[in-house]
């Protein structure tokens, strides 16, 4: 924890100076809050500098910070925006990044696990005192003190099984009304008969009644059901977080010449929109003002920029690079390219959702195989009693109940609430449901380069071999610049340790370079036949009047974690194939760095979508990494995906993990962990399985007592829920 | 068995206490940040202004 001075009450005005009427105790936690994600917060320090720090502010009203979220929630007056709050958090030196607050809307989910959470809690109190109540009747309490017992645990288990189980009921009758079977109906029927049973035995005096069974199913389930809610929540919340960072927004140019920040999407066809250089494109249009460079990678792979003037059409995502334009819409919204994406996604959404689960597969062999078992004891009871009702019922509840999976409720959630924490925690974002599941099986994998095996940043080469003074005044030009390659240049100079020199009259043409004066001579950085190279576009020269140009050259940087994820693929004898749209040359370096023999340049997001195609009839399962728009119907054709954090929206939405990491090995930590989650929840289907073997002969045979199923539901829920711990 | 008749009143008792401070900790959202809360309690200032339901 880091050192922090915690002053007193009396050092911290602020903390005295917000007595009750707080804005967030008016309405719900989240009202009217300006949300801030702060990643970097970790210890009680962060907590007390920031609230403090804030709150000290007179514009600002109240501050909380979530830590497990990591977020604040700011109320401040009329006035402050989110960006002010987080320049001000900034200030306090925490990373800060505004959240759009109407993209969050985690609330719904949240309401929804506490509802199971009480659910829960009402079912664990029911099922201890019911448990205890229990004890007696199985120590051999008999007559009127059994029916005592029995009778209290009456009153306890029946008003508990209508509230807690009710998701069950929900669900099984849903099921049915649609003339299927689920997990939901043998769990639903045994509960019911259960209780319907014992209640039935207690009014006539019976021996034997299952109330603490109804009572633990429901709790063993409802855990196993809130486990999958909580973990559902949790990925679609941090989901959400991310989609929040960047709330899209668009400049607009008003009649009279003024800019406003307004919503993307209310921009119209025909709007005026200003992008400034760093800006993202906001929807596609024309160019009608101004000339720039626009980083066109996400669409095209290209790593090298794009020049662009009036007439030019850009597409929504662009980032520009050098000058402000100004653009006239032509397709907003839905017309944009961006979203022509999202039906393709759609169909392959529906698809992957078609995936059969291993716990689908046991429900669709269980469930049919519990009723008919219950239902042959039955008839056999039946017959063998001559048509003795009670025995026969007798029976085939008590099989009911020992067969009911409260092992194979919890097999699954239990095992993929642990394997997807361990990798949250890592970085790993997993979105959809049975995203772990596929992964175990994967045999092949396609990478993208850029943006994912590569940073996305240039990186000057061979910085050492300039002259002192070439790349001291290159560095002087690079610095007036957002371009990426100046960002590359100043960053290699001052590693070399080169002092930019003074250059006068330092100004930025977009879409050429930048030009200046240096001791009174003419100074040039940029495009080859601007600066007077003639005409190759590779590369970035530098021109001093009178002296010969000199040519820059840039490579792309690997992600952190690429060549060791790389290695340990081929390692695990999964094949590794490099799919990008960038030139040929340019892939053949990164795949020459990284070991990967496979690799195809110039390719057109089609041409990859084919190619994962093609695998797909082989019958070969694949995951592919990407983060580009060029990227996203491949990722929605591979069996398993994954794309960064830094990927766009679309493609994080066709993705079935995100990683938030910039470590690309996380990868391969996602895919053991997958493979040991399997191996988990198939064990975990075993002990489920031989626990079955043993009990039902003993049901069948009509000599299981309540104390009997309670003992071994008991033991094969823990060993269950042991045995996901294991997870690495 | 006459102790029957305080016994078990006040096992169930107990136990309706329990399920009432669960129930109370729900409304009173004490889940909502179960690290920030583990860290807060370490700190020397007062929390003048904790989260309300």
């Amino acid at each position: 924890m880091s050192v922090t001075e915690h002053p007193g009450a009396a050092a911290c005005p602020g903390c005295v100076a917000s007595p009750a009427s707080l804005p967030r105790q008016n309405g719900g936690l989240y009202d009217g809050a300006i949300q801030i994600s702060l990643p970097t917060i970790h210890c009680a320090g962060c907590i007390s500098t920031i609230e403090r720090g804030l709150s000290v502010q007179s514009d600002i009203e109240d501050v909380r910070i979530n830590l497990t979220r990591k977020r604040a929630s700011v109320w401040a007056k009329e006035g402050v925006s989110a960006d002010d709050v987080a320049a001000r958090i900034s200030a306090l030196g925490y990373e800060a990044q505004p959240l759009d607050t109407a993209t969050l809307t985690a609330q719904d989910s949240d309401r929804a696990a506490r509802d199971l959470a009480m659910r829960l809690g009402v079912a664990g109190f029911a099922m201890m005192n019911v448990m205890l109540l229990s004890v007696a009747v199985w120590s051999g309490a008999s007559d009127a003190t059994r029916d005592l017992f029995h009778w209290l645990s009456a009153a306890i288990a029946l008003p508990t099984v209508t509230f807690s189980a009710q998701p069950f009921f929900k669900s099984a009758w849903r099921a049915v009304s649609a003339a299927r079977l689920n997990m939901d109906v043998p769990i639903s029927l045994a509960i019911l008969l259960a209780a319907g049973m014992s209640l039935y035995e207690t009014i006539n005096h019976g021996e034997h009644a299952y109330f603490d069974a109804a009572l633990s199913l429901t709790f063993f389930l409802l855990g196993g059901r809130y486990l999958d809610q909580r973990m559902r929540s949790n990925a679609r919340s941090a989901a959400a977080e991310l989609a929040a960072l960047e709330a899209p927004t668009a400049l607009k140019v008003m009649a009279d010449g003024t800019t406003k920040t307004i919503e993307t999407k209310t921009v119209e066809i025909g709007d005026v929109l200003l992008v400034q250089p760093g800006g993202k494109v906001p929807v596609d249009g024309v160019i009608t003002e101004g000339s720039t460079e626009l980083n066109r990678a996400f669409l095209t792979g290209e790593t090298d920029p794009i020049l662009a003037g009036p007439g030019d059409m850009v597409r929504a995502g662009e980032i520009n690079l050098t000058g402000a334009v100004r653009l006239r819409a032509d397709a907003v919204g839905h017309d944009t390219l961006l979203h022509g994406l999202s039906d393709l996604i759609a169909v392959a959404e529906t698809a992957k959702s078609k995936y059969n689960s291993l716990a689908d597969q046991a429900a669709r062999i269980y469930a049919p195989a519990v009723h008919l078992l219950a239902f042959i004891a039955f008839a056999l009871w039946l017959y063998l009693t001559a048509g003795d009702v009670r025995i026969a019922l007798n029976v085939a509840v008590a099989v009911l109940i020992i067969t009911c999976p409260c092992a194979l409720g919890l097999a699954v959630p239990a095992v993929s609430t642990v394997a997807s924490g361990r990798l949250y925690k890592k970085g790993l974002l997993l979105k959809h449901g049975t995203a772990l599941e596929r992964m175990a099986e994967i045999e092949e994998v396609f990478f993208d380069k850029t943006g994912t095996l590569t940073a996305g940043a240039p990186r000057l080469m061979n910085a050492g071999l300039y002259s002192e003074n070439a790349l001291g005044v290159a560095s002087a030009l690079a610095a007036a610049s957002g371009h990426p390659r100046s960002q590359a240049i100043v960053a290699a100079a001052a590693e070399q340790g080169t002092v930019p020199v003074r250059i006068e009259d330092i100004h930025e043409v977009p879409g050429y370079g930048v030009e200046g004066r240096w001791q009174g001579k003419l100074v040039r950085l940029g495009r080859g036949s601007w600066a007077g190279a003639g005409d190759i576009a590779d590369g970035s020269w530098l021109a001093v009047e009178g002296e010969p140009v000199v040519r820059f050259e840039f490579e792309d940087v690997l992600r952190p974690g690429a060549e060791a994820l790389v290695k340990e693929l081929q390692g695990a004898g999964v094949p590794v194939t490099i799919l990008s749209g960038d030139s040929q040359e340019a892939v053949k370096r990164i795949a020459d760095a990284l070991g990967v023999d496979d690799w195809i340049g110039s390719m057109l997001p089609d041409e990859k979508v084919a190619v994962l195609e093609e695998r797909k009839h082989a019958g070969r399962k694949v995951l592919m990494v990407g983060d580009g728009l060029n990227d996203t119907a491949a990722l929605a054709t591979a069996h398993v995906s994954i794309a960064p954090a830094s990927a766009l929206e679309a493609t994080r939405v066709a993705a079935d993990a995100v990683l938030v990491s910039r470590e690309l090995d996380r990868v391969w930590d996602m895919f053991v962990t997958a493979r040991s989650a399997r191996r988990r929840i198939l064990e975990n289907f075993s002990v489920a399985a031989i626990y079955n073997a043993i009990a039902i002969p003993l049901a069948f045979s009509g000599i299981a007592t309540p104390l009997m199923a309670a003992i071994a539901m008991s033991t094969s829920s823990i060993i269950v829920s042991v045995n996901a711990l294991r997870t690495r | 068995m006459d102790v029957l008749v305080i016994l078990i009143p006040a096992s169930l008792g107990l136990g309706a206490i329990g399920l009432l401070a669960f129930y109370w900790t729900m409304r009173s959202r004490q889940y909502e940040d179960p690290d920030g809360d583990a860290a807060r309690i370490l700190r020397t200032d007062y929390d003048d202004a904790p989260p309300n339901g």
